[in-house]
């Protein structure tokens, strides 16, 4: 008998088994139901959370070099001390670069602190004022909801503009035009001219969103003489990012005088680093939440292991009847792997069911997403768990003696 | 102390001829069942050899015994051995599933074979709703669908009131006139009288193989 009809006796077979058992099916389907679920959750938040750091992190555009001081990820406490002695970021290194960088397509120097803001009677802290040029707008990829961004003029001449981003807009000015009015940043007056669109980003905290940018002139001049800079340098074309980066470089290492033996006194970032440092992380967090709720779903094939054995013990007899009239040992096992993966493939549909609301409530608290490639996942993982945990049982079936069986009371 | 190995036949020489119909007597204990094992392929003789319709079964594999009961015995026990869930067609379609027989030609031989015993109006009733009678015919059924060499029945009529078990034995002797071979093991005097040929076994021996006379 071939394997198709085989298989598809199996199924009619394990089906009526499964149902004449009803209540002992949906027990043992039970643990399977619990751990395909846990697994299933986990494995939603932990792509949920990828999904929205990636997000979140897009807004260090994929194009952009970020020159500053110290490195963004600092890993020993000499490489810490080491950076301390470093010169710091200025002003005229960012006209260096835009004067000599070929593949540079905008040069944003940006100073940033933080400093409380009112305006009428209402207050906000902790916004973050960034200090920088109109060139910002092309280097950070932001978007305007309303108005216009700081002007070229405006930068030059140190005129006290700014432009906010959305949450400090829809903090401070509640119900009206924020375009227009003066805020106060440290009680100093400036002239909002523009509202920067919702960003968004990694669980609701978004800096993008709460921040005022105001002309770098100004920033020198009303906050900070003499500011920490960084200095962001859009590439011209996504593919020549490496040669943008060996170009910024070496046009900096010249200006700075450091002989060829030197090592760098500066630091390069790309989005390329966090996303590394990033997946690495998560993938330690995602193996060992797997590892953990994996273990539910081990108690889940226990029960159904168990769960077998009961089923060919009490079978036997059928089982003897089968083989005297020509049931071969694959026959058999394969009549009671299927009845195993069944009970293992109807609990993960019936855990996904359930998963599928829990998703839906975890998305109000925190990133969450049921992809495609996850439901897959754990239907594979109960059907296999049901045929790992069912061949033992099943394999002790095949081999059993037709003489013996029949006799079975 | 330790296991003992019983030899529960010894030095059995036994023919037995296409068409025969053979009864196969002894109380308990006197190897009947061992014998009955071996004839129905269940199980293979320690030494010695058993040869069906020129298959040398006592070399086989368990997978080749499978597949030789699958053609060439149609068992009927004792306690009917039905799947209690699947109705009678069902049941008589099992052997020729592991036969590989495609679904429309299984029908049409289940049918057929379930005609045969009388059971044409009760194809999807399943073993709870048929009588004790019934049972056997449907186990007859199942045991013919395959048109095997030999029709092993083990106590055919153990688990029947003497009407019924009488029906049964008609039932056999007309399968016996159509030219079945049947072999019934049964320890029931009246029972083997039906048979054209009864063999007594004793502690392991053949006591006695003599024809009946009518």
């Amino acid at each position: 008998m071939n394997f198709f009809t085989e298989l598809r006796e199996g199924l009619a077979t394990s089906w009526s088994a499964i149902r004449a058992n009803k209540l002992r099916s949906v027990l043992t389907t039970l643990g399977i139901v619990i751990g395909v679920v846990t697994v299933t959750l986990m494995g939603t938040a932990i792509a949920g959370i990828n999904r929205a750091f990636v997000e979140s992190i897009s807004s260090f555009g994929a194009d952009v070099l970020f020159v500053s001081r110290n490195s963004w990820f600092i890993m020993s406490e000499k490489q810490w001390l080491e950076e301390q002695k470093r010169p710091r970021v200025t002003l005229a290194e960012a006209g260096v670069l835009e004067n000599q960088m070929q593949l540079a397509g905008a040069v944003a120097p940006v100073a940033e602190m933080n400093e409380p803001v009112k305006y009428s009677r209402r207050n906000a802290s902790n916004v973050s004022i960034l200090g920088t040029t109109e060139q910002y707008l092309f280097t950070s990829g932001l978007n305007l909801g309303d108005g216009r961004f700081i002007s070229q003029a405006e930068c030059d001449g140190g005129r006290p503009v700014c432009v906010i981003g959305y949450e400090v807009a829809t903090n401070l000015f509640q119900n009206g035009e924020p375009v227009g009015q003066d805020v106060l940043i440290n009680q100093r007056a400036f002239e909002v001219v523009g509202v920067l669109a919702k960003h968004g980003g990694f669980a609701d905290d978004s800096s993008a969103d709460n921040q005022i940018i105001v002309p770098l002139a100004e920033f020198t001049y009303a906050f900070w003489r003499n500011p920490d800079y960084s200095i962001q340098v859009k590439v011209k074309n996504l593919g020549e990012l490496d040669d943008a980066q060996e170009e910024l470089r070496g046009v900096l290492r010249r200006y700075r005088r450091l002989a060829p033996d030197e090592p760098d006194n500066f630091s390069i970032g790309q989005q390329e680093q966090f996303l590394e440092l990033f997946h690495k992380v998560a993938g330690t967090i995602a193996a060992i939440g797997l590892f953990i709720t994996g273990l539910s779903l081990f108690v889940g094939g226990i029960g159904i292991m168990n769960i077998m054995f009961v089923s060919v013990a009490e079978r036997t007899r059928e089982i003897g009847v089968r083989k005297a009239i020509g049931a071969k040992r694959r026959t058999i096992l394969l009549q009671f792997l299927i009845e195993a993966a069944c009970i293992c493939l109807i609990g993960g549909i019936i855990a996904l069911l359930i998963a599928w609301p829990v998703t839906w409530l975890m998305q109000k608290a925190m990133p969450a997403e049921l992809s495609p490639a996850v439901i897959g996942l754990a239907l594979l993982v109960a059907v296999l768990t049901g045929l790992l945990s069912g061949f033992f049982p099943a394999w002790r079936a095949a081999r059993m003696n037709p003489v013996d069986a029949l006799r079975n009371e | 102390m330790g296991t003992e190995t019983v030899h529960a036949l010894r030095e059995v020489t036994l023919d037995i001829q296409r068409g025969e119909y053979v009864a196969i007597m002894g109380p308990s204990g006197s190897g009947k069942s061992t014998l009955m094992n071996l004839l129905g392929c269940l199980d293979t003789p320690t030494d010695g050899s058993y040869e069906l319709n020129g298959n040398r079964v006592s070399e086989m594999n368990d997978n080749q015994l499978a597949e030789i009961r699958n053609r060439e015995i149609g068992f009927v026990f004792q306690t009917f051995n039905l799947l209690p869930r699947s109705d009678a067609l069902r049941n008589v379609e099992l052997p020729l599933i592991y036969a590989g027989i495609a679904v429309g030609e299984r029908h049409r031989l289940a049918l057929e074979s379930l005609a045969n015993v009388g059971l044409a109006d009760r194809v999807h009733h399943k073993p709870n709703e048929l009588s004790g009678g019934q049972r056997q015919r449907v186990a007859v059924a199942r045991a013919l669908v395959n048109k095997p060499s030999i029709l092993l029945a083990d106590e055919p009529t153990g688990n029947l009131d003497s009407k019924t078990g009488t029906e049964i034995m008609a039932l056999f002797r007309q399968l016996a006139d159509r030219g079945h071979t049947i072999i019934v093991v049964t320890h029931e005097e009246s029972v083997a009288r039906h048979a054209r040929r009864i063999i007594r076994i004793l502690d392991g021996l053949i006591a006695s193989d003599e024809p009946v006379e009518k």
